[in-house]
């Protein structure tokens, strides 16, 4: 056989095997989830009425979801940024309010924080509906992990960036606004990525607050109409499938930053 | 210590004292890197410091524009003197003289550190409008006339991880002309270098050298400092142990260390 034909021959039998694969894969999991859907949907008795009555409510949830992790994510990369500051600060006062920041917002659970807000600070004057509550809670959890990622990500931009805008006379500030900071950012867009995602599905928590989001309703719904194995399942699986729709977005947004590096 | 002027006359190119270095010692912890060096260099000289690694020539450098703070010493370039106070590094006043010194004396490194995230363009265009405080208009002007002087007026719009070594290199010196800076200083600016395209960097360097650009350059390039350098130093255990003219060091040092270093250089 020709040379050129052996290589068409060998590049063809990849592609097979590579369809091949990616065909078993999708197998795989259809076979998987649905005997999981067979047998809950055999065993729970549950109500095709009821997924078509009540799924609709359950999905308009989704929407305060996304709302509340966007808001408390721009919140949190707001508090991540000046934490990560303030950890990499000489001064000792604002290394000290930002390290006492993350330490103890680390070191309390998110439920806690939650219900610290909406329900404890009311005894001290301090009332606040419930969305913007949540979103505080949120916004401030995620900002002190946040605060870590950001400092590791200033301080991976090479030490040479810093000292080529030193040599060429900018100040301090300037140097970290237009050298440092962009290059961080860069460094550290996954991992932000990652904790959005992880967000979405931790926002489900601020559902004990009565927020009208996924977990709520679909625990709500499910209860009254005794369907709860149904409404949660319909909760977890758009869960699921914003946290797939939301990796597939950061998976492109990495692929275009990856180009730019050329 | 040889001092330069008793022994040779000065070449008539050379113009007034613009860097002056005094008594500059330099301490990492215990490690006593500096032991005590004065400098001086001329408006429009060209200086070499050889030596071999550890000797404190990269050092000396970086304290002259204070990217290490000298522990002792004091450095004056161009009217403006700032004394080392490693102690007070943080006041305002001391770190703006710093910075004031850093315009005069801008320095070159061994990897370049190019702005990865901004084109050609906006490397040289940065520090020019944000610092010097000239229109984007004037600074595109002056960046083009410096990137026509290191022949890549081409590449302007290039990002610089599309750029070969030699040819980021040439981008960092238009950067650093772009500041319009007293004296360059070159931090070993072709060791990163694949040795094919060390050679376009040290065109570009000999050409400014030869236009009397005023520049201290730490090398190890010998055939280089021969062709370009008004004076050659030669540093050893943190002092410079013998100066003078490149040929005066190259081939007939004094010193026993600078015979020993040309020897082994030569052998390597």
């Amino acid at each position: 056989m020709p040379r050129a034909e052996i290589l068409d021959e060998i590049i063809a039998a990849r592609r097979r095997q590579r369809l091949w694969f990616r065909g078993r894969f999708i197998l795989v999991w259809v076979v998987l989830v649905g005997i999981l859907g067979v047998f809950l949907w055999s065993a729970g008795r549950v109500s095709l009425d009821f997924i078509f009555s009540s799924g609709p409510y359950i999905l308009q949830g989704a929407g305060i979801t996304i709302l509340i992790s966007v808001v408390a994510m721009v919140l949190a990369i707001v508090l991540a940024l000046l934490g990560a500051v303030g950890r990499l600060s000489s001064n000792a006062i604002a290394f000290s309010v930002a390290s006492l920041y993350v330490s103890l917002v680390r070191g309390t659970p998110l439920l806690v924080q939650i219900y610290f807000i909406y329900l404890a600070l009311p005894q001290a004057g301090i009332i606040l509906d419930p969305i913007p509550a949540g979103i505080i809670a949120l916004g401030f959890n995620y900002g002190a992990y946040m605060t870590e990622i950001f400092r590791a990500g200033i301080q991976a931009v090479p030490r040479s960036q810093h000292e080529a805008a030193q040599a060429l006379g900018m100040p301090e500030r300037l140097a970290f606004r237009r050298i440092v900071l962009p290059q961080a950012v860069r460094i550290v867009i996954p991992a932000i990525g990652n904790d959005f995602i992880a967000m979405i599905k931790d926002s489900s928590l601020v559902s004990i607050i009565a927020i009208q989001e996924l977990l709520w309703r679909a625990s709500r719904v499910g209860r009254s109409e005794r369907q709860v194995l149904a409404a949660i399942t319909i909760a977890a699986v758009v869960y699921w499938g914003l946290t797939i729709v939301f990796s597939y977005f950061q998976d492109k947004l990495e692929q275009r930053m990856a180009r730019g590096d050329r | 210590m040889t001092g330069q002027a008793a022994d040779h006359p000065l070449p008539p190119h050379l113009g007034e004292v613009i860097v002056e270095a005094r008594g500059i010692e330099k301490y990492f912890g215990d490690l006593h890197v500096l032991r005590g060096v004065d400098l001086d260099v001329r408006r429009r000289e060209a200086v070499m410091i050889i030596g071999r690694s550890g000797s404190g020539k990269t050092t000396l450098l970086r304290c002259l524009n204070f990217l290490e703070e000298p522990t002792i010493g004091s450095v004056e370039i161009d009217g403006l003197r700032v004394e080392a106070a490693p102690l007070r590094a943080r006041s305002r006043a001391h770190q703006e003289q710093i910075r004031q010194i850093r315009l005069r004396a801008s320095m070159l490194f061994q990897e370049f550190a190019l702005f990865p995230h901004m084109t050609v363009l906006g490397n040289c265009i940065e520090a020019p409008t944000r610092v010097r405080g000239l229109s984007h208009d004037e600074a595109v002007a002056v960046a083009e006339k410096y990137l026509e002087k290191v022949g890549m007026p081409e590449k302007r719009d290039e990002y610089p991880a599309r750029l070969s070594g030699g040819q980021k290199q040439r981008v960092a010196i238009a950067r650093a002309l772009c500041m319009e800076p007293k004296v360059l200083l070159f931090d070993e600016p072709t060791s990163a270098l694949d040795p094919e395209l060390i050679g376009e960097v040290l065109n570009v360097m000999e050409e400014l050298a030869h236009e009397g650009t005023t520049m201290i350059v730490v090398t190890h390039e010998m055939h280089f400092a021969r062709e370009a350098a008004d004076r050659v130093i030669f540093m050893e255990g943190g002092v410079i142990a013998e100066q003078g003219p490149p040929e005066t060091i190259l081939d007939s040092p004094q010193e026993d260390a600078t015979k020993r270093f040309l020897r082994r250089f030569l052998e390597a």
